[in-house]
């Protein structure tokens, strides 16, 4: 199976996605923000950082990417994608993913470790984990306090569209969303970084299971 | 104006400027002057510093590059090598904090980035005034938040440090940033110019007015005309500088360039010149082919500027438009500004007309200046202290908590969460141990990295203070498995122009030389930062050591956090008093910066530091921590707090009329280790073959830490003191 991982000006855990890719055992492939083409990719990653140093907003600029016309279209025809942490920022900014992240409510930069939930296992990002199972993650960011609507968040909750939760939220999230899904349930946004959790000398292996959730989602 | 009239107002005095006419053999134009300004400036041309330098060892096994490139490199083995320095951005910080602060990570990236290699790593070394001073917190929040800001923007993880607050610092702060980088060690740049009619491509982001005269800023005392100087300090843009990297790295990969220099203090003046002087050769530098921000800007402006985020690169003619094409890919301007010439000049054209022509040799050779090193009168009062001038404590818990509450001594937490310590996938040990150690992906090889200093140890006794401040290093890095291997300082000094900082900064530097020749860590690159003075007075001398080793398998590492229940806890260190004096107890409990610390004996402390790490290294030890501040029930208290396991002293601790010496004295070749019992037998066994003192001292377990019936604390009321954010209440408590 081949990832192609999208490299925005400014990412910076476009190295670490494309290594954690080729640990799960896939085939990792960079795929440059001017370009237009997957490069034959069976899903895509939108990695960490701060595409276009997060300047107007984070994500904002980077969602009028070039490659981001290809990325929608993959998204739209059910291609598994998931954003981390700017990533989910860019995927926002799209609108293939609801709501906005907005600053911390400390209003500081916070790199931890954090407990979440796995929420839903009927992604094709969550498939591999157990319902329930509690996974230690990094997170780093500056702006991951996830918000919307009451509309949309009780959208959310009701069609079970709350991928990933907090159990300590580091940020001010509402409802301790630390991850999200579109509609069609392809397209998954989280905060933390599952490829920073993939090597026991690391101190973790947690973020393993979303990685490898996508190779059994396609050889079923 | 004439030259003459300007030479003072530039920062040159009356005898350098007669020796710049007489190099010349005329008298210089206004843009001479300023290139000679800056290249002469201390922070350039280390003019007081240089003699004294030269004390230190520089040369050994696996030093690959010493002093005189932008940083040094040492060789880690299957053909990988480390690149490292650090730097300080002081003087910026003071009026400036966070740009001052963002652009010395910025400054020191491209440091390394100039070798050739991927910036890996970054830590930063903080002094501030007291919490408790409004001007102080405002500082520190805004240097913390300024080196976040470029840091986790550009995806270099800031994965270890030091922070300390102290009077003396108040309204001088200290921001030193170490950068490491890791290169193949068949692939080191060099910023040596060479190639007579090669190009000079400028590569990163246009000129503009900002920082012109920063390196004569930062060589010159702080006073209440430094806030007019905010205009002399740099703006950091990360995302410009985290293209820079990639493109720079990319044009090193496929052989496009000859030599690659950063461009930092004093722009491309220093830039240009250094690379020419390297060389020995000459460079011409077309201004008007400069990209700039602003129309109208001056030649010596253009010369002079500090903009950020730039590189000079030497490049073959016929590479040329490869290199344009590939700084476009990342959005940055390569434009070509002069070459390689045969006469030795710096030949600055403006309009097509010779604007300035100094041989490169003068500018890069600033006079130097060894001064008489006279014994400071201060030394005789602050160094008498007799223990019973303090009583001891009644309540030995209620001391611990506040020692553990204290700003110098509480978890550094709430500054490192605010920083990105994991970008990378390499960070084995993250900040809170005493070293951060780091993998290299595809071997299993391991290296570690500190930065140390101690500045009230060095005001009570600066050449002893030094050494010991190279010696905690040692130990640090030991106790996380790591063999030291070479040393990058910054010493952070006052006015070297009064006999009191230049004895400081002499002393210290000799105390650093003996320390780092006992430990065979030469010193292979640093920086020098003088004039660190306000109205108020000197800093504290406070030479910052960063060390590097390397460990050969990297999953062998021990960290402080007590592993499990029930393990038996060692304290292996010479057998020596500690002491009071100049410790942190005393500062912390008593308010006194007194007496004359134990002289570090650096024979032992090698000794005792390699055998900690041949334990680690065998795989006997996987918990381990220096004795340092604090004293050894400190340390043990850190220890069971990074666990979250408690601990029970065996023994009396009350033995002796003065426990507090016992329990919070410093002292220096002291470590704590933890085992599981069945190991303690042939822990012992290697100990007493190495003819080392090895006691126990007591056992983890519980959720209590209990020291005789002097302390018997919950690991919880701990936590809560030494977990304190150091920002939530503007650390104003403590």
């Amino acid at each position: 199976m081949r990832i192609g991982v999208v490299v925005f000006p400014g990412s910076n855990c476009d190295r670490d996605a494309l290594y954690a890719v080729e640990r799960v055992g896939a085939e990792p492939v960079a795929l440059w923000h001017a370009e237009r083409t997957l490069k034959g990719s069976d899903a895509l990653i939108l990695p960490g950082g701060f595409s276009y140093g997060d300047y107007l907003r984070p994500g904002a600029i980077a969602r009028f990417a070039p490659v981001m016309q290809s990325v929608e279209r993959f998204a739209r025809e059910g291609g598994p994608v998931l954003g981390v942490c700017n990533g989910f920022q860019v995927l926002c900014e799209a609108h293939l993913l609801p709501g906005a992240l907005l600053r911390n409510a400390a209003l500081r930069f916070v790199c931890r470790r954090v407990r979440v939930r796995v929420e839903r296992t009927d992604t094709p990002w969550t498939s591999g984990c157990g319902a329930g199972e509690e996974l230690v993650l990094p997170v780093a960011h500056n702006d991951g306090c996830y918000f919307a609507d009451g509309g949309t968040l009780d959208a959310l909750e009701e069609e079970g569209r709350v991928v990933l939760r907090y159990l300590e939220n580091p940020n001010g999230s509402v409802n301790d969303i630390a991850g999200v899904c579109n509609e069609g349930r392809n397209v998954v946004g989280v905060m933390p970084h599952p490829e920073r959790a993939s090597d026991p000398l690391l101190g973790s292996e947690d973020g393993l299971g979303i990685l490898r959730s996508v190779l059994v989602g396609a050889a079923l | 104006m004439s030259a003459e009239k300007t030479h003072a107002t530039l920062g040159l005095s009356d005898a350098e400027y007669g020796r710049i006419v007489g190099l010349l053999g005329r008298e210089p134009n206004f843009l001479e002057l300023s290139l000679f300004s800056v290249m002469w400036s201390e922070h350039c041309g280390y003019k007081n510093s240089r003699p004294l330098l030269r004390r230190l060892p520089t040369g050994g096994e696996r030093v690959l590059q010493g002093p005189g490139e932008n940083a040094g490199v040492v060789e880690l083995g299957e053909g990988w090598a480390l690149a490292f320095k650090i730097e300080s951005h002081n003087h910026p910080s003071a009026v400036e904090p966070y740009e001052g602060a963002a652009t010395g990570v910025g400054g020191i990236i491209r440091d390394i980035l100039a070798l050739g290699a991927r910036p890996v790593a970054l830590l930063d070394s903080l002094r501030f005034g007291p919490p408790g001073e409004e001007r102080s917190r405002y500082l520190f929040g805004e240097v913390v938040r300024g080196v976040g800001g470029y840091g986790n923007a550009i995806g270099v993880p800031t994965v270890g440090g030091e922070l300390a607050f102290s009077p003396a610092y108040s309204g001088n702060p200290l921001v030193n940033v170490m950068c490491a980088g890791l290169v193949r060690a068949d692939g080191i740049m060099s910023a040596r110019a060479s190639g007579e009619g090669n190009v000079l491509v400028l590569i990163g982001s246009k000129t503009g007015r900002d920082g012109i005269h920063g390196a004569t800023f930062a060589s010159d005392e702080l006073s209440s005309d430094s806030e007019m100087r905010r205009s002399n300090v740099q703006v950091g843009d990360p995302f410009c500088g985290k293209m820079l990297i990639e493109c720079c790295l990319e044009l090193v990969r496929g052989g496009l360039l000859v030599a690659l220099q950063d461009m930092g203090a004093a722009g491309i003046t220093s830039s240009a010149s250094e690379m020419a002087a390297r060389g020995g050769v000459g460079v011409e530098l077309d201004v008007d082919e400069v990209p700039l921000r602003e129309e109208g800007m001056e030649p010596h402006e253009i010369m002079l500027s500090e903009s950020q985020e730039r590189m000079l690169a030497v490049v073959e003619p016929e590479k040329v438009e490869q290199v344009i094409g590939i700084a476009g890919r990342y959005g940055l301007v390569a434009a070509p500004i002069g070459r390689v010439a045969g006469h030795g000049e710096l030949r600055v054209i403006s309009g097509g007309e010779v604007a300035a022509s100094v041989p490169a040799s003068y500018l890069a050779d600033a006079p130097a200046y060894e001064r008489e090193v006279v014994r400071p009168a201060y030394l005789e009062g602050v160094r008498r202290f007799e223990v019973g001038d303090v009583p001891p404590p009644e309540d030995y818990g209620a001391v611990l908590l506040r020692m553990l509450s204290h700003p110098n001594l509480c978890s550094r937490r709430s500054v490192y969460s605010q920083y990105d310590h994991e970008v990378g996938t390499d960070t084995v040990v993250r900040p809170g141990a005493d070293a951060a150690v780091m993998r290299v992906k595809g071997t299993t090889l391991g290296y570690a990295l500190t930065t140390d200093g101690r500045g009230r140890h060095c005001y009570l006794d600066p050449e002893g203070g030094a050494a010991s401040t190279v010696a905690e290093a040692y130990r640090n890095l030991s106790c996380v498995g790591a063999r030291p291997l070479a040393v990058t300082d910054c010493l952070n000094f006052g006015n070297p122009e009064k006999p009191d900082a230049y004895y400081q900064l002499a002393r210290c530097i000799e105390g650093m030389a003996r320390a780092c020749e006992v430990f065979g860590t030469p010193v292979v690159g640093g920086n020098v930062s003088l004039y660190n003075e306000t109205s108020r007075g000197a800093i504290y001398p406070t030479p910052v050591v960063g060390m590097v080793g390397v460990m050969e398998d990297v999953r062998r590492h021990a960290t402080p956090a007590f592993k499990r229940e029930g393990d038996v806890v060692l304290a292996v260190g010479a057998p020596v008093e500690p002491s009071l004096a100049g410790s942190e107890y005393l500062e912390v409990i008593h308010g006194r910066v007194a007496g004359v610390p134990p002289e570090p004996d650096l024979a032992e402390e090698r000794r005792y530091a390699d055998l900690v790490r041949g334990l680690i290294e065998r795989g006997l030890v996987d918990t381990a921590h220096d004795v340092s501040g604090g004293g050894e029930v400190f340390a043990l208290a850190e220890m069971a707090l990074a666990g979250g396991i408690g601990f029970e002293y065996e023994g009396d601790p009350a033995e002796g009329a003065r426990p507090d010496v016992r329990l919070f004295g410093e002292r220096g070749a002291g470590f704590l280790v933890a085992l599981p019992g069945e190991r303690l037998e042939e822990v012992e066994r290697i100990a007493g073959d190495a003819g080392a003192d090895c006691r126990r001292v007591g056992r983890t377990g519980g959720e209590r830490f209990r020291v005789g019936a002097l302390i018997d604390l919950s690991l919880k009321e701990m936590e809560e003191a030494y977990g304190r954010d150091l920002f939530g209440d503007g650390g104003r408590s403590g």
